[in-house]
């Protein structure tokens, strides 16, 4: 392609949507900091109003005192310099980024949602239940016999059956089991958390099919193998067909296999890992079930084991004790006989687990398995209609394609100018120039047909007009490099600069 | 069921119609959904999970009907958690659904305004810790704690062992932190305090060169504003250990500048502000000193510019993370908690510095004044450290302390039980009629 075409302006072309995202321009900057807005220093002291003694306190304080109207104004502007799920698809490979149903925040946001960690357990039954109730819908879910809601993210949930891992080879007198395997293309979060718990990582080149090599599989496994941590459909999208035999072969050397969470949106009602012959897993409610990202969190990772795990698992949890005043039921907390302790102060993003549970008693069996037929439907019509090559198959609620000649990540910032956002980018590695792509069930076909288009008109651009994207966000292709070069963290720094 | 509600079969967050299916499965060449499926056999579950659907309104009455189960009590509790009034402010704008709905700024373009609160949230702990660098967030304080003495494992010169924490840690957070370093070859051990806060001389004698950390907090987990930081400071460093230290950005806005007493790392929960007690849920504050920059645990915003010379914001120095550096990541983290933040952010703009200020304040006046009508009571002594005292204290009670408790709590108040015969006691976020409520019914409690 010639690097003199005219890029097609999407504002133009009838078969997208215009879109400009909302831009604030003031003078070298877009929306001011709170910092420029205001600076007021209070001194502490001074006044002899303290009512502590001076070498107790600190001098003074300096940070913005600003109105209400102002700061309404200020975090207005900010929101609409953002891209969410209500502006438009997210295509995120890996991320789950579907629709989060309102009604979930308003029930998070009830009063008797609110108590505090050190309640004691006889004025929290409410919240008792639910946290027991979730345990159970979970249980259900993944085929699993028991689980924890304490872990607040995926990576925390993984860090947790890491932990549940080597309290369990340590119990059997396996201390020595000092490796866990890893597939190539797994997410990061996996590496690092197999490392945090001190194991060493033992990387597992994928077969031809973009599956788990069997052969490597058997030249990785021993007798110090502690875990295999597995995605399954794989970060591909692809189901690893022979999940019972890598099972057998992990379980064979005493290993435990590790189900992580993150692509359980594809088989709802389908397959459960438990099924599957998986020991540990964790699930991503902020994926799976619906709760919000947040620009980054909070999620939650709850984790369900097997049986014979279940003594392991985090302190404390939630149990049954049978019938109370006017027949309910009641529970209590309980540590669990080896218990590996606590893996966050209390039990971890209640809040969250509140929405989670609302989403899944919302859908119930019925709308779980068609929000999974439907992701798995909505990813390969998407498939089917867009240029980029996608070279592995059969996928289900994602796939990988390739953008080939051009270069991943200017693919995605061009597809921010059809006002799209774009899908995850140059991940997994195994695909040249990766594209992958995640729509979810939450779109309809008119906007996986939007989506595509967008997808099918930057194929067909220069790379020029690629490198000069994008031209409709808030701010044009930013330098990240120079931003890691010459960090500067805070307003503070800024400040030194024009001084 | 009534008119009001909808019903749908399948999820109800999920379009399509009969025709569009059709069409969709045309172009993609297949009869059926389930032949997109490859699942084999023996492990496709064609079982039912047993769970009900229901409509939005029956959800809402469920979730209700369970959470009524819970008490509602006037919560006299803290220890790290407090229920401070969170103007409206916060939840209106933090509802916005760009915020809420949308992913980690991987494509910073197209977020600007979300890694602009994020900056302004990591300048807000800059000043209030007086440290160069904060992150974007940790989970909470527990886990905060386990990622400061992992950092202190990384930047020490030479390898150390020992990881010395005030024997008033709380069981979580000592529990979490035994967690993060399990795959480590450190160990936790604790320190003694005396009447409330650090026993400086008894740390400096069980500190030497196999000590990796020192960890305080202040104010302690008992309400007591610790008074010699500085001397800890000084025997940490001369161990060559980190000095990490354990706060919130109320405590902050008025107590001592860590950054002035040498400490070398900030942790703590930051959701003080910005959330209501959500039964632990919290916003792990993690800030140090530049010098540490490489080795920082979690999500950083930094400045740069775009195309048009702009000002702009992006996560930057990613190849500390777990998606570029993997096993070799300072951390395992990647979703945070940065709307918890973006919360805290806008709840700490909303005071200002004067109101910042005035709140912690008052945490300290109206502590000291219910303490000295409860010391009035008989049969009760509060005080029982004779020490300055933020937001809360612990009272001696005659009577056994769980029962006092108990009885509290029959009459709708809840308060810690911290010892056979102690009860500790917060006011923040309970306004002065509920405490004058308070000390009228513990009155009788104790009579």
């Amino acid at each position: 392609m010639s690097d003199d075409q005219t890029p097609t302006d999407p504002t133009t072309d009838a078969s997208q949507v215009r879109y400009d995202q909302a831009r604030y321009v003031n003078d070298g900057q877009y929306e001011p900091l709170l910092s420029e807005k205001d600076q007021t220093s209070v001194d502490i002291g001074d006044d002899g109003d303290s009512p502590l003694p001076d070498d107790l306190t600190r001098d003074s304080i300096k940070l913005p005192e600003l109105s209400e109207p102002e700061l309404a104004r200020h975090y207005t502007r900010l929101s609409q310099m953002i891209y969410g799920i209500d502006s438009g698809p997210y295509p995120l490979g890996s991320c789950t980024m579907k629709y989060n149903p309102k009604f979930t925040e308003d029930v998070a946001a009830l009063p008797s949602a609110a108590i505090h960690p050190d309640r004691s357990e006889e004025s929290i039954q409410g919240t008792l239940e639910l946290l027991y109730r979730l345990q159970d819908y979970l249980g259900r879910i993944g085929g699993m016999d028991a689980v924890t809601l304490q872990p607040p993210a995926g990576a925390a949930g993984e860090f947790v059956g890491i932990r549940v891992a080597a309290a369990y080879h340590e119990h059997n007198g396996e201390g020595h089991r000092n490796e866990v395997i890893i597939p190539e293309s797994a997410h990061g979060t996996n590496f690092a958390t197999a490392a945090l718990g001190g194991y060493d990582v033992v990387s597992l080149p994928s077969d031809e099919d973009g599956r788990v090599d069997l052969g490597a599989l058997e030249a990785a496994l021993s007798e110090n193998t502690a875990a295999l941590m597995l995605t399954n459909p794989n970060t591909l999208g692809l189901f690893e067909r022979d999940i019972e035999e890598i099972a057998d072969m992990v379980h064979d050397v005493g290993g435990l296999l590790y189900y992580d969470g993150a692509n359980l949106n594809a088989l709802l009602g389908r397959a459960r890992p438990g099924d599957m012959g998986f020991d540990v897993m964790h699930y991503n409610v902020h994926k799976t079930f619906a709760t919000p990202h947040g620009g980054g969190g909070p999620g939650a990772g709850p984790v369900g084991v097997v049986a014979e795990l279940e003594s392991f698992l985090p302190a404390p949890r939630v149990r049954e004790v049978g019938g109370g005043a006017n027949g309910a039921e009641t529970y209590e907390l309980f540590d669990p006989e080896h218990t590996i302790g606590n893996v966050h102060g209390f039990q971890g993003n209640w809040l969250v687990l509140v929405k989670a549970f609302a989403y899944i008693a919302r859908l119930g069996d019925e709308g779980l398995a068609d929000a999974s037929a439907k992701a798995v439907l909505n990813a390969n019509y998407l498939a089917s209609q867009i240029e980029y090559e996608i070279p592995y198959g059969p996928f289900h609620h994602e796939f990988v394609a390739s953008a080939g000649d051009q270069d991943a990540a200017d693919v995605a910032k061009r597809m921010l100018d059809y006002g799209v956002h774009p899908p995850t980018t140059k991940w997994p590695e195994i695909v040249p120039e990766a594209l992958m792509t995640e729509p979810t069930e939450v779109e309809s076909k008119d906007t996986l047909d939007r989506l595509a288009a967008a997808f099918n008109a930057v194929a067909k651009e220069s790379n020029k007009v690629l490198e000069d994207a994008p031209e409709r966000t808030t701010a044009r292709r930013i330098d990240q490099t120079s931003a890691a070069r010459n960090p500067r963290l805070s307003w503070h720094e800024l400040a030194e600069e024009d001084t | 069921m009534n008119e009001s509600d909808t019903h749908t079969t399948g999820s109800p967050y999920a379009p399509h119609t009969d025709d569009g299916r059709t069409v969709m499965l045309e172009a993609i060449g297949v009869d059926s959904v389930d032949e997109l499926f490859d699942i084999p056999e023996d492990v496709r579950f064609t079982d039912e999970f047993g769970i009900d659907a229901r409509s939005e309104r029956e959800t809402r009455r469920l979730v209700r009907s369970v959470l009524d189960r819970n008490t509602d009590l006037t919560e006299l509790l803290g220890r790290g958690h407090y229920g401070y009034y969170i103007p409206s402010l916060v939840d209106h704008l933090a509802d916005r659904s760009e915020f809420l709905t949308s992913y980690t700024q991987y494509q910073p373009e197209v977020s600007q305004g979300f890694l602009q609160a994020l900056f302004e949230y990591q300048s807000l702990l800059v000043e209030l810790t007086g440290l160069e660098i904060a992150n974007c967030s940790m989970y909470d304080a527990a886990t905060a704690l386990g990622e400061a003495a992992t950092l202190a494992e990384r930047v020490r010169s030479t390898s150390g062992h020992r990881v010395l924490v005030p024997d008033l840690l709380r069981d979580g957070r000592r529990s979490t932190l035994e967690n993060y370093v399990a795959g480590t070859d450190l160990t936790v051990e604790s320190y003694p305090t005396d009447d409330g806060t650090v026993d400086v001389g008894a740390l400096e004698s069980t500190v030497d060169d196999d000590v990796v950390m020192v960890y305080a907090e202040n104010p302690t987990v008992r309400g007591t504003i610790e008074e010699q930081l500085e001397s800890i400071g000084d025997i940490a460093d001369g161990a060559d250990a980190l000095f990490v230290l354990g706060s919130d950005p109320v405590a902050l806005s008025l107590l001592q500048r860590p950054a002035d007493v040498g400490v070398d790392v900030v942790i703590g929960d930051a959701s003080v502000l910005g959330l209501p007690t959500s039964y632990g849920m919290g916003l792990g504050l993690f800030a140090c000193r530049e010098e540490y920059l490489r080795q920082v645990p979690g999500r950083l915003v930094g400045v740069s510019e775009d195309e048009t010379d702009r000002r702009v914001f992006t996560l930057t120095l990613q190849t500390r993370e777990q998606h570029i550096r993997r096993e070799r990541a300072t951390s395992n983290i990647c979703t945070n908690q940065a709307w918890v933040a973006l919360r805290t952010a806008m709840h700490a703009a909303s005071l200002g510095p004067n109101g910042m200020v005035d709140l912690a304040k008052r945490g300290v006046t109206r502590a000291e004044e219910l303490a000295a009508r409860l010391d009035g009571l008989d049969g009760v002594q509060a005080p029982v450290h004779d020490r300055h005292h933020i937001r809360e204290f612990v009272a001696h009670v005659d009577q056994p302390a769980p029962a006092i408790a108990e009885d509290l709590e029959k009459r709708g108040f809840a308060v810690h039980v911290v010892g056979e015969h102690e009860i500790q006691v917060c006011v923040a976020g309970v306004p002065d009629d509920d405490l004058d409520d308070f000390v009228a019914t513990i009155t009788e409690v104790v009579r």
